[in-house]
């Protein structure tokens, strides 16, 4: 047998901010809905299935909102389905999507991913008390900043790599009309003299809060050829996980993520990722993990990611670019944030990523992971449909 | 809305090959979700022959508001043994609905074997309470109407749309507890008095048990799934739909996406012998066998049902899990499940399940 080819026609995000007070969860989730419609010129009618994701209900203190916002995406007397896979959770509930195309159950559907954080907060919806277990370590950063620092002990990556990721994807974001962050006056020197949160992570080098959609229409070969623009197509697309805590575990380069990134270029036919992949939308929420996750990606040779970003491949003119859109460092609505990375892939190969587009952008990956580098989610969209 | 591609008979053979569940408890504070969780999985990976690291995909259903804590499926996966990593999803809803994203995932090609689980640990939180979290965030959870409110609002217009009465509610909770009794997971079983009112027309009997529990089943493709199990139980058809949330926009008395997903899952081409229904109260089974078309020749939750065990998240599960295990005993030819989210019948499940003639 053999899978139907998914075409992405349609995307939409809104404006990532702090705080989107002038709409309720549903209405900022119709926002990107409609984005996406429009992009793909369909109406709701064009739509046999939604599929929607989003990070821990807590976050907005409604439980299995996906009831409640049935309505909101035009859902009723359709089939809808919620993902929830941690911060990979944009991604999976996108691959999700993807497959009921790929089996041939639904011509066209729409998926969608959000988080309106300004509705709690998302430091209590992670604070509470579990039995047996260790507490939050003062937040993201507090768990990852050792595994930073792994890195840089093992790799001897110079302090200052971690500055350059910020300082250039804050930078891109200025050419990205939907990022939450638009600093228009950041210098290199302004990341290097913020405070110090999480030793080494610096409060320039951590993503921001935000309250965000991004939506996408999902099609297949004959929902393609009607597309009034070009499509993005998907060339592979994997999950996998590994336990958060456990004896032997590389926080560095987890063994899950390697994996998830070998079926996907194996799926795609790529064999040399650095050469054939021309643009990359990474999960970045903490500067240093653009080098780490260059080397457990295999853009790069262990202890090699951080000399590719030093040297300026991965900016946006560089012959690698990482995070054109100014990536999760820029905008993070945590649910959203895996999928905003592949729309923003997708945007780069059909040519539709504006200022920040990668010239002549073929093939582009799309990078979620989630929980304690416990959950990963990629695809990897071509401009030409797959070969199949 | 445009047609499901394709014939049916195109699709890939996809089957039940595993099924098994806790005894269900009213509260198992004495162990974790995973320990609830790990005697199941070994159950059902052992029935079909199967170690955790031999399945092609994994994906769970739960909820993080039953658990009272964020991301709380992340520690359940310590049951599953995930290393070296896996090919893991998770549904923030009842299990049925993570089979149904292993079902399609099977039907892509992608996965010749699936592990699928559920959980929920009702008794963590006052569970009444938790569930009015789900309504509307902005205009009707701040009134904190319960569950069982909600229902009884249902129950009582199926009664002033004479399409039941009390007495007529309180043989179904007698008939499902009685079946129950044939049910060694079941929480409630034998004959039970009908009870007082908790909200009227409801009375105890009405109602579901607060339930402890979990449930794993195996799904396998074609030739595999004929070598793992003598007596796959083949899903013929699966669809779910979803209603509009406000309860004033709906009538309560009939549930139009549950007629749209048995149509979708081919429930009507022939008749079924067997239906397991995820309806928590009494009267939801009056709504759901008049969308079902379940006449009085169609055995009805042999289980016991939900009105027996409630384990959310995965009593849906479990009602495909105990119809494919009527399929694969030999007791049904052609079974029916049915599973449900959100209040009144919100969102339905529906799956068609036949086992090979013999």
């Amino acid at each position: 047998m053999s899978k139907e080819p998914v075409a992405v026609v349609g995307i939409g995000q809104t404006r990532h901010v702090a705080a989107r007070r002038d709409v309720s969860l549903a209405g900022l989730v119709r926002e990107a809905a409609r984005r996406a419609l429009d992009d793909a010129e369909l109406t709701w009618h064009a739509i046999d299935a939604v599929v929607i994701g989003k990070a821990p209900d807590f976050f907005e203190g409604v439980m299995m909102p996906e009831l409640y916002l049935a309505d909101a995406l035009g859902a009723a007397g359709k089939p809808m389905l919620r993902v929830h896979t941690a911060g990979s959770v944009g991604g999976s509930t996108a691959l999700v999507a993807a497959d009921l195309v790929a089996a041939r159950v639904h011509r066209t559907v729409l998926t969608l991913a959000f988080e309106k954080q300004s509705e709690s907060n998302a430091m209590w919806g992670l604070s509470l008390p579990v039995p047996f277990q260790q507490p939050l370590l003062a937040g993201a950063g507090g768990f990852f900043a050792p595994h930073v620092r792994a890195y840089m002990r093992r790799t001897g990556a110079p302090a200052t790599v971690g500055s350059l990721v910020a300082y250039k994807d804050r930078r891109n974001a200025l050419k990205n009309p939907y990022a939450h962050l638009h600093e228009h006056d950041i210098t290199l020197e302004k990341v290097q003299a913020s405070p110090m949160l999480w030793d080494p992570v610096r409060y320039s080098e951590t993503c921001p809060s935000s309250d965000g959609a991004c939506a996408m229409v999902l099609t297949d070969r004959a929902g393609a050829r009607r597309a009034p623009k070009p499509a993005a197509w998907m060339h592979g697309g994997a999950m996998r996980s590994e336990p958060t805590l456990f004896a032997g575990k590389d926080f560095v380069s987890p063994q899950a993520g390697k994996d998830c990134a070998a079926a996907v270029y194996r799926q795609a036919g790529i064999t040399d990722p650095r050469r054939e992949i021309d643009a990359v939308e990474m999960y970045v929420p903490f500067s240093w993990y653009e080098p780490m996750w260059l080397e457990n990606l295999g853009f790069a040779a262990p202890g090699e990611g951080w000399k590719l970003t030093e040297s300026g491949v991965t900016e946006l003119d560089g012959d690698l670019p990482v995070n054109p859109s100014g990536g999760v460092l820029s905008a993070n609505p945590i649910g959203a944030s895996g999928m905003i990375r592949f729309a923003e892939a997708a945007l780069q190969v059909r040519g539709q990523a504006g200022e920040h587009q990668v010239p002549g952008a073929r093939r582009a990956l799309g990078h979620a992971y989630g929980g304690g580098s416990q959950f990963f989610s990629m695809w990897l969209v071509g401009a030409e449909p797959p070969a199949t | 809305m445009s047609a499901t591609p394709g014939p049916a008979t195109e699709r890939r053979e996809v089957a039940v090959v595993a099924f098994a569940q806790s005894d269900h408890a009213r509260d198992t504070a004495e162990v974790s979700e995973a320990e609830l969780l790990l005697p199941v999985l070994q159950d059902a990976l052992g029935q079909a022959g199967l170690r955790a690291g031999e399945i092609d995909f994994t994906c769970s259903g739960s909820s993080d508001y039953l658990a009272g804590r964020a991301f709380s499926f992340t520690m359940a996966l310590d049951s599953v043994g995930a290393w070296p990593p896996i090919a893991e999803s998770h549904v923030e809803t009842d299990g049925a609905w993570a089979l149904y994203e292993a079902w399609v995932k099977l039907l892509t090609g992608a996965a010749e074997t699936a592990l699928v689980y559920a959980y929920g640990k009702s008794s963590s939180g006052a569970v009444r309470d938790v569930l009015t979290r789900q309504l509307d965030p902005y205009y009707l959870a701040p009134l904190w109407p319960d569950s069982v409110s909600l229902a009884a609002l249902q129950a009582q217009a199926l009664i002033d749309a004479g399409d039941t009465d009390e007495a007529a509610l309180a043989g179904i909770a007698a008939r499902a507890r009685t079946d129950a009794a044939e049910n060694p997971h079941a929480r409630h079983s034998g004959p039970v008095p009908p009870g007082d009112y908790v909200v009227r027309p409801l009375r105890t009997a009405d109602c579901p048990p607060v339930t402890d529990g979990a449930a794993a089943v195996v799904l396998a493709a074609g030739d595999t799934a004929r070598r793992l199990c003598d007596r796959p139980a083949w899903i013929r058809g699966m669809d779910h739909r979803i209603e509009a949330h406000a309860l004033g926009v709906r009538d309560l008395t009939d549930s139009p996406s549950t007629r749209l997903a048995a149509e979708r899952a081919g429930a009507f081409g022939q008749p079924v012998d067997t239906a397991e229904l995820h309806a928590p109260f009494t009267a939801q089974e009056v709504v759901l066998r008049k969308a079902l078309r379940l006449d009085d020749r169609v055995r009805i939750n042999p289980s016991g049902g939900a009105l027996a065990a409630n384990p959310m998240m995965a009593t849906g599960l479990i009602r495909i899990g105990e119809a494919a295990e009527a399929v694969r005993r030999g007791a049904s030819r052609r079974a029916l499940a049915h599973a449900t989210s959100g209040p009144c019948l919100q969102q339905n499940l529906v799956a068609v399940l036949e086992g090979d003639p013999r």
